[in-house]
């Protein structure tokens, strides 16, 4: 049986903690909040250059040339791997990880990892991989701009350009919701339309646009931008299951406080009581003693 | 009618990656720098795409008329829509004026240091962004205080 002195600093101690795991649960939850607005502000910037460049990839055959469209054999790609920082975020990181050596092992070519956040090329070091890690950039912070993610977009689109990578993949932790976040992995480069909404190609086949300078310049500018769109959309996912992790993670943490709290308190008043008890019972037995004598 | 006011007047958003700067309805006319020199859309201007310059874009509705930054980026305009894809672009009025002259002087400590191709490049293309900033930073902080006096 611990002493009531140890319990009573166990339950303290407990109580800091649990003070400390709501505070991060709530620091957590506010920055979701915004991170979740940013992931949904950045959608319809994305969406409209896909559509164009679904729009102008189809009506002319000429831009098939184009190096960012240009599908190679593979045998060397990159992957930009969205990880975090820091950690008290639950499996996120192991989950992210554990699908991106899955995916190295799948496909069979030689991957270079581009890495975002510590704990991802941390991860990797620990099962083997690290020599993969052929760039680390710094944590960018929770509220990143669309400059911040140039540099690697700069880096993998010169790459791809100069055939030292044959495909560029994003991995990222995407929000699905609160309790879910999904590792996901999604080819960039080489960028291939769908082909898939016919009707609206044939729609946008009927309108005689008037092109300035010309349709490939236009496509020029839109596809390297779109790359950017989509590395900078795989951040602010990544950022909001970030903050939807380790407020779930945090709020788990706190509960088990609380019952770890409710049991210590039971045992301290259990102790306390027996304490009590046999002081009683010793006073009452002295007194007994007393009294026969 | 209302599908005859809906033809005459324009309909006009910019968005960049971050944010949707602007959508708005009832536009008489707006002015955009293109890669190409500067163009006016009208309404029931012919279908366009072009590729954007830094510079200002003017919108006009009726009297008002309200300045924005945009650097570069993609321009269509369909049906009487036009839809500004911008890599960055702020009300003239939202400028952060000390950001833009940081800017500028990052941009010319770069260029002093006249390093190669690319970088110049890089610099200049910085230099240019920041001076139209604290242009149309300037012309909004005057256009308010005139309205003041």
């Amino acid at each position: 049986m611990p002493s009531i002195r140890q319990l009573r600093r166990r339950i303290r101690g407990v109580q800091n903690t649990r003070q400390i795991t709501r505070a991060m649960e709530l620091v957590a939850s506010s920055r979701l909040r915004r991170a979740q607005e940013r992931v949904l502000a950045s959608r319809p910037y994305a969406e409209r250059i896909r559509q164009v460049i679904n729009n102008l990839a189809a009506v002319s055959g000429a831009q098939e040339l184009h190096p960012l469209l240009q599908v190679r054999p593979v045998s060397h790609a990159a992957l930009i791997l969205f990880t975090t920082s820091r950690g008290l975020c639950g499996s996120l990181n192991a989950n992210m990880v554990r699908s991106v050596v899955r995916f190295i092992l799948d496909r069979g070519v030689s991957v270079d990892i581009i890495a975002v956040g510590t704990k991802g090329p941390a991860l990797l070091r620990s099962v083997g991989l690290s020599g993969s890690v052929s760039a680390e950039y710094r944590d960018l912070g929770n509220y990143p701009n669309l400059a911040d993610i140039l540099p690697i977009s700069r880096s993998t689109i010169d790459g791809f350009a100069d055939a030292a990578y044959d495909e560029v993949y994003v991995g990222f932790s995407q929000f699905v919701n609160l309790m879910r976040q999904e590792p996901t992995l999604t080819r960039i480069l080489p960028i291939t339309p769908d082909e898939l909404d016919t009707s609206a190609v044939r729609a946008f086949q009927q309108v005689d646009y008037i092109y300035e300078p010309d349709s490939d310049a236009v496509l020029s500018t839109l596809l390297p931008r779109f790359i950017e769109a989509q590395i900078y959309r795989a951040l602010l996912e990544s950022i909001a299951s970030e903050h939807s992790a380790r407020m779930i993670a945090m709020r788990n943490a706190t509960e088990n406080a609380e019952e770890i709290l409710g049991d210590l308190t039971l045992t301290y008043n259990k102790v306390r009581q027996t304490a009590i008890t046999n002081e009683v019972i010793e006073i009452a037995t002295a007194a007994k003693a007393i009294a026969g004598v | 009618m209302a599908t005859q006011s809906a033809t005459r007047s324009l309909s006009l958003e910019i968005i960049t990656a971050e944010r949707i700067v602007l959508s708005e309805e009832m536009v008489t006319s707006v002015r955009v720098p293109s890669a190409e020199g500067v163009v006016g859309i009208l309404p029931r201007h012919a279908p366009l795409m072009t590729t954007l310059a830094p510079g200002e874009l003017i919108m006009r509705r009726g009297e008002d008329e309200e300045s924005f930054f945009v650097t570069g980026g993609y321009l269509e305009v369909r049906n009487n829509h036009i839809a500004v894809l911008a890599d960055a672009s702020e009300r003239a009025e939202e400028i952060d004026i000390t950001r833009a002259e940081e800017a500028r002087n990052r941009a010319e400590a770069a260029l002093k240091e006249k390093r190669d191709g690319a970088e110049l490049a890089a610099a200049e293309a910085a230099m240019r962004r920041a001076l139209i900033r604290l242009r149309l930073a300037q012309q909004a902080r005057r256009r308010r205080g005139s309205s003041r006096a």
